[in-house]
């Protein structure tokens, strides 16, 4: 989003790395640079820039917080120091430079301690260890990403209390939010259900810890905006600070979007010198910036995993951040929100009660170490009859939160004992309502599931019912003073807690609803919310009121002031549909946000909803495998044999026929479970058993995969059927890496001319066929100039931002018009006149996954995406390569490139590293083939071969190696474990690893041709 | 858990549920945008006459601390010795509670006390009907009584003399500088916060004529209702301040007292301030602080007489938060820098109070 057109004056599509932001200040030769608001990697940026004299010697003046202050925080003993200064407590830690250092420590604070890699993003290296042995362990990873060390008293059971502060150079504070984690201290804030304001905190209580924080960000001189957090005794008023985030973080993103206080505008104005009396509250307009949100509503941060995705991963949660996203429930009482928290975060659960039963076999361990299901985990033990002490004493979660879960389970045994929805009573109806529970949860509570044989249809029942009782949601401001002050606030939330509506409807169909992305996850990330968002601006330049539902707070779609009306609230059917009786809208665009408004298209259609661009039936011609199939037969276009099946005997058998690999992909499902290549029947079992959790209606579809083709993605706008403009992408890896994991290169560089025309006809053909009005997208597998559907989405892709800005063409300005039934002129660029190449690589974070297999394919793994642009693909492959996080090796490579085919295909950047200088490390088969090609290597060996030395894995841990190529031979367990070794070490010691002969060939040629140097620093404007 | 309605007096009806004592009241409706704090907030003195609303939604999560008293006889955690609330109206009542100081539930104290407390309550519509018509009599009256109908005035009654002190009561006698505290329904944090400072107090009734006391400083403590009905309290300091420079300092009603006593004329706000958030400035500094209030009558700053200037105005309304005297040490403010509850950024006043006392 931030780099859009019209955000910045200049945009740089370059690695926030001390070298290129030098050659960009060196260019730009700006004024003043904010630090605080590009997390740690900004920050630690900011702060080398800063020490190597770049600063000073171009005259940059650091806006906000001074780099003294940053570094005051980010250094733990300079930390407590200056908190000692003034009296704060800190966490007891010692700082320490080597393991011996780090044991001494641990003996003298005495086991359980907490290791903390300084300088480090997420708690990145950190953890907890109850004895040496885990010390030894953890201390030696911590030190690969740090210098420094923290070993600190732990202190797990305490609260966990934030403070979100703003101060300006007039010395006024504020604090804008507090916040509570459900979870005690122990689990990474980040990885905790969070709510704000703090629930069980006395008035004395949280003044102190007010008080303290303010105190704090005095002493340490933060101009801008600032997190304190602290660790609370639950058993008196005692403390201790945690930390202190010296910029703006994820807690404020949260802070911001709870309150409706915009923190990040209001710390860019205190930066340029303003002070808070000078800024106005932007939500009233009318009352002052200085003052602190009055919440009449409870918002409930709920952590969305996908742990599921990660071959191997440890569950676990600790201090270090594995989630990949967040929702946001706001709530009239703490039930309501958490059950609509624990729908939102998009995981096949209704709420706290009536899910699908979880198969635990031994609750109390799973109660007392916290995994991504605990809260469910409570559910059942609830169920079962587990009193809140006993939960309590595993969890040590505070009574508080579990009595409310408690009143939840209640509410659910009382809908239970109706046998029947006619005996349901209007009370019981109601308080199950205001309580969160959804029309679906009442209807299974009440056993309609069983009676009718579909949810959908028994949910409909009590829709009714309720409508006919008058039980109709209400919807609410957030207006930062409690309704204290008249607010023209569009920001809005539903709930059954409230007998009136503070907004109007007004019934003249001029409002366009857009439904959003939700959760960022893996497979659906900020890309969905650039559409979105783009969706909005196009509304609302054509002269409608624009309506966003949305739930993630991380998200500038949920920005207040990027639509007319902000519904932040759920994605089900049952509020959608709520919010389109409230709304009477124009119309309702499915087609930006993704698989979730995806899947909505035909239910919202049922209810005759006016649905913009391609009609709800083509969309299920489409989704729907054996209508799309039977329309390509009809079409002669090719797509690779499959069948849609029912059970793992046909399966396997027609498994059997074609041979592996396969291409799985259960009908309806969340984008990224979506679509997986399996290539031996352990993958196959556990991919199936992923996707029957999210849906069971639809049979499963088996394809046959093609090896060594070229993946292309078409992604294009039409109307009634006929293409306005389009873009062709190529993936660099060959087909078997999902596509949300490839490194894409746009425009193609290597595609056939007639490859391309087969591509455009085809594609002629689908929007045709299907009627498309909007974006939509096709895959295809080519390989020679054989061209086969893989699969068509009749919405916007993943890859729509990045092929816009390369192209300088906003497909979702075109695509909205078209759906808006607007006149609109096919535009006159062509991809195959941009002089200059773009980039989309992925970015990984299997560093935050312990034991997670690093591998690709499989699932979609990446958890973030960079675009880059060059004059030539080596230059933008080799700048996308370093800003996600790759480096170029310095001296030594190892290879390990797994069968003979994959060897052969490395063979040439092999030859090229030598001849540019390079030491190649081989492990054992790979350094024949090598010593073959006479390429000259040292051979290095695997765990196995006993009394051979050097170990590929001593040769790793003494930092011999500066990149690590590992290349599975194929997907089977034997061997990926063998892999495995290798590929965890360079993640744990955190050397740069690629796992694709392709992209590895590709990064090779890239750095072997040019060196970082030769890259241009050319602002995006200067692609022409 | 009996229904209840909650009548105004425009005839708006909300409908919820006795979680309290179970009595029909009736009093001035208000509200509070407070988060936290209701063990304080309902035991100030200042709401008496009131059925106080609280716009946060969630209430009696942390139960209520032990009713315990300090060797001077001040409670440990309260504000005064009993609820002064008239009600307690709240939208999600939590039965349960949780805390480590908790003695009792909110419902059992309000019980024991004879307070009733209401909950189900769209407290956010109330507080916007409340916003837009200005604060109005209300009635709990309970469903299945129909015919019971409470009734209460608020205007007119003099709440200060129903809650101030009837004699004088001594904290920390022979420590220090003395200093009269003016008890027009005044909160024990004020006092804990003059003991902590080493002063000797001698709290005084109301209408006390303590103009021939011996004594260092005078302090004019918060109260409720309508400072028009103080007159006696302002002819006092009148003669307080024609007789001696003594350093004076004002909360609240004291603000307003004290303003009086220089010229300005009160007026009632439509709803008052009722918060921990309102944002007040210095004049003529940029000096701002967050603060805890609760006054539904503001100081006219522009009918001050020449030697008084406005000492802090409020950012959001402009209203007047506090006044003091050009040349001598008097000096007030209608926020409460005292806390309890809400944020204690302003504690300061009471430090600029023994600094004019020590002077």
């Amino acid at each position: 989003m931030q780099t859009s057109e019209g955000v910045a004056d200049q945009i740089y599509f370059l690695p926030v790395q001390p070298y290129f932001v030098e050659r960009v200040i060196e260019k730009e030769r700006p004024d003043g640079i904010l630090l605080a608001f590009g997390g740690q990697t900004a920050l630690n940026c900011g702060v080398e820039l800063y020490q190597s004299g770049v600063l000073q010697k171009y005259g940059v003046k650091v806006l906000g917080t001074p780099v003294q202050a940053i570094m005051d925080t980010e250094d733990r003993e300079l930390f407590v120091e200056k908190l000692n200064e003034i009296n704060v407590k800190t966490i007891k830690s010692e700082a320490c430079a080597t393991i011996e250092q780090a044991r001494r420590a641990a003996e003298n604070l005495g086991y359980p301690v907490i290791l903390r890699a300084a300088y480090a993003l997420g708690g990145l290296g950190s953890g907890f260890c109850d004895n040496e042995e885990e010390l030894n362990k953890l201390a030696e990873k911590a030190f690969s990403f740090s210098p420094q060390v923290l070993v600190e008293k732990s202190l797990k059971g305490w609260k966990e209390i934030e403070y979100e502060v703003v101060r300006d150079r007039f010395d006024n504070c504020i604090t804008v939010c507090n916040m509570e984690n459900f979870d005690p201290l122990g689990i990474h804030t980040g990885e905790s259900i969070v709510v704000a304001p703090s629930q069980t905190l006395s008035n004395s209580e949280y003044h102190k810890l007010r008080a303290l924080s303010i105190k704090i960000v005095r002493h340490i001189g933060i101009v801008g905006e600032c997190n304190v957090q602290y660790a609370f005794d639950p058993k008196s008023e005692d403390y201790r600070v945690i930390e202190v985030n010296a910029r703006l973080s994820r807690s404020s993103a949260l802070a911001s979007k709870a309150t409706g206080y915009p923190l990040a505008f209001v710390a860019a104005k205190l930066g340029m010198g303003y002070g808070l009396f000078e800024l106005k509250n932007s939500v009233t307009k009318t009352t002052s910036a200085f003052f602190e949100p009055a919440l009449d509503y409870v918002v409930c941060k709920i952590p969305r995993w996908d742990l599921s995705k990660f071959r191997g991963v440890d569950k676990e949660l600790g201090s270090s951040m594995k989630s990949v996203g967040e929702v946001m429930a706001i709530g009239r009482n703490f039930e309501e929100a958490i059950q609509k928290g624990l729908r939102m975060i998009g995981q096949g659960m209704h709420g706290f009660v009536e899910n699908k039963e979880l198969k635990i076999d031994d609750i109390d361990a799973a109660l007392r170490e916290p995994t991504d299901k605990r809260v469910f985990i409570i559910s059942k033990a609830m169920h079962k009859g587990y009193t809140i002490d006993q939960i309590h004493e595993l969890t040590k979660i505070d009574k508080w939160f579990l009595e409310k879960l408690k009143h939840i389970i209640d509410i659910d045994e009382s809908l239970k004992r109706c046998t029947s929805v006619n005996v349901l009573d209007k009370e019981l109806l109601r308080t199950a309502k205001v309580y969160g529970f959804t029309d679906f949860q009442i209807a299974r509570a009440v056993g309609l599931e069983q009676e009718m044989g579909n949810m959908h249809k028994a949910s409909m029942v009590v829709r009714n019912l309720r409508k006919s009782y008058g039980i109709l949601p209400v919807v609410k401001q957030i207006d930062t003073l409690a309704a204290e002050y008249p607010a023209q606030t569009n920001y809005l939330y539903l709930t059954y807690s409230g007998v009136a509506s503070d907004v109007r409807f007004d019934n003249d169909r001029r409002s366009i609803v857009v439904l959003g992305s939700g959760a960022y996850r893996i497979g659906s990330s900020v890309e969905f919310d650039w559409c979105g968002v783009q969706a909005l601006n196009t509304i609302r330049r054509e002269g409608y009121r624009s309506v966003m539902i949305n739930y993630n707070p991380e998200t500038v779609s949920t920005d207040y002031d990027m639509c007319d009306r902000l519904y932040f609230d759920e994605l089900t059917f049952e509020r959608v549909m709520d919010i389109i009786d409230l709304e009477t809208p124009h119309g309702v665009i499915v087609s930006t946000g993704g698989q979730i408004p995806n899947n909505l298209a035909m239910k919202l259609d049922e209810q005759h909803v006016p649905i913009l661009g391609t009609s709800a039936t083509d969309i299920d011609n489409a989704e729907d495998r054996a209508k799309f199939s039977s329309m390509l037969t009809r079409n002669g276009i090719n797509q690779p044999e499959w069948s849609a099946l029912t059970s793992m005997d046909k399966i396997n058998e027609f498994i059997d026929r074609v041979g592996f690999p396969v291409l799985v992909r259960p009908s309806y499902v969340l984008s990224g479970a979506a679509m997986n290549v399996c290539s031996n029947r352990e993958e196959l079992e556990r991919f199936l058993q992923l996707a029957a959790n999210v849906s069971e209606d639809h049979p499963v579809v088996v394809s046959r995969f093609i090896e060594h083709a070229k993946e292309i993605e078409m992604d294009a706008v039409a109307k009634d059927g006929e293409i306005l403009a389009y873009a062709i992408s190529e993936h660099i890896e060959f087909a078997g890496v999902h596509s949300g994991d490839a490194t894409i290169q746009f425009p193609p560089q290597k595609v056939y001319i007639e490859t391309v025309r087969r591509i455009k006809r085809v594609s002629r053909q689908i929007a045709k066929e299907l009627h498309i009005s909007g974006p939509f997208n096709i895959q295809f597998m080519a390989r020679d100039n054989d061209l086969l559907v893989i699969e068509c989405n009749l919405r916007a892709s993943r890859s729509f931002p990045f092929v816009s800005k390369v192209l300088k063409l906003n497909l979702i300005d075109l695509a909205t018009r078209v759906m808006l039934g607007l006149p609109v002129e096919k535009p006159k660029k062509n991809l195959f006149d941009l002089d200059y190449v773009g980039i989309k690589a992925s970015q990984f974070s299997f560093n935050r996954l312990q034991k997670a297999d690093p591998v690709l394919g499989v699932d979609m793994a990446s958890t973030g995406e960079v675009g880059c642009l060059g004059d030539d693909t080596n230059s933008a492959l080799l700048t996308s390569m370093l800003s996600v996080g790759h480096r170029i090796p310095k001296k030594t490579v190892l290879l390990s490139t797994g069968g003979g085919k994959q060897k052969a295909e490395m063979l040439e950047a092999a030859k090229r590293l030598v001849k540019n200088g390079y030491e190649l490390y081989a492990t054992s088969g790979t350094s024949r083939f090598l010593n073959e090609n006479g390429i000259s290597n040292t051979t290095v060996y695997w765990p196995t071969d006993e009394g051979m030395q050097p170990k590929v894995l001593d040769v790793l841990r003494d930092k011999k190696i500066d990149m690590v190529v590992n290349i599975p031979k194929d997907l089977t367990p034997r061997e990926l474990t063998n892999g495995y070794s290798i590929r965890r070490a360079a993640i744990d010691l955190n050397i740069p690893l690629i796992t694709n002969t392709r992209l590895a060939s590709a990064f090779i040629t890239a750095f072997t041709t040019m060196r970082v140097e030769d890259i241009e620093i050319k602002a995006w404007s200067e692609y022409k | 858990m009996r229904n209840v309605t909650l009548v105004l007096q425009d005839g708006t009806k909300f409908h919820g549920k006795s979680f309290g004592y179970d009595a029909p009241v009736a009093g001035e409706v208000v509200f509070n945008t407070a988060m936290m704090g209701y063990p304080e907030s309902l035991t100030d003195p200042s709401y008496a006459g009131q059925l106080v609303t609280l716009t946060f939604p969630l209430v009696g999560n942390y139960g209520v601390p032990p009713f315990t008293f300090t060797a001077d006889g001040l409670p440990t955690f309260m504000e005064s010795d009993h609820i002064h609330a008239s009600a307690v109206i709240v939208s999600d009542y939590s039965e349960q509670y949780s805390h480590w100081n908790a003695h009792e539930s909110l419902a059992d104290w309000l019980k024991r006390e004879h307070v009733p407390g209401i909950t189900g309550i769209d407290t956010r519509e109330l507080t916007k009907v409340l916003r837009e018509h200005g604060v109005m009599m209300g009635q709990i009256i309970f469903d299945d009584e129909p015919n019971n109908i409470p009734q209460a005035q608020y205007e007119g009654v003099n709440f200060v003399d129903r809650v101030s002190c009837k004699d004088i009561i001594k904290y920390n006698e022979g420590a220090g500088k003395r200093v009269v505290l003016v008890d027009c329904g005044v909160k024990a944090n004020i006092i804990r916060n003059l003991i902590e400072r080493g002063l000797e107090v001698v709290r005084v009734p109301w209408n006390y004529d303590y103009t021939g006391m011996e004594f260092d400083g005078l302090f004019l403590g918060n109260g409720p209702g309508d400072p028009d009905l103080c007159q006696e309290a302002v002819n006092i300091l009148r003669q307080q301040m024609n007789k001696s420079r003594k350093p004076i300092c004002g909360i609240c009603m004291g603000n307003q007292l004290m303003a009086k006593a220089g010229g300005a004329n009160i007026y009632k706000l439509k709803y008052g301030h009722r918060s921990h958030n309102q944002p007040v400035r210095m004049v003529g500094t940029d000096k701002c602080y967050v603060t805890s209030q609760n006054h539904g009558y503001a100081v006219d700053a522009s009918t001050l007489d020449k030697d008084w200037s406005e000492l802090f105005v409020n950012m959001n309304d402009g209203s007047n938060e506090g006044v003091r005297h050009n040349t001598n040490p008097w000096f007030t403010s209608q926020f409460h820098p005292e806390a309890c509850s809400g944020p204690v950024d302003t504690l300061f006043m009471f430090d600029l109070f023994v600094e004019k006392l020590t002077l």
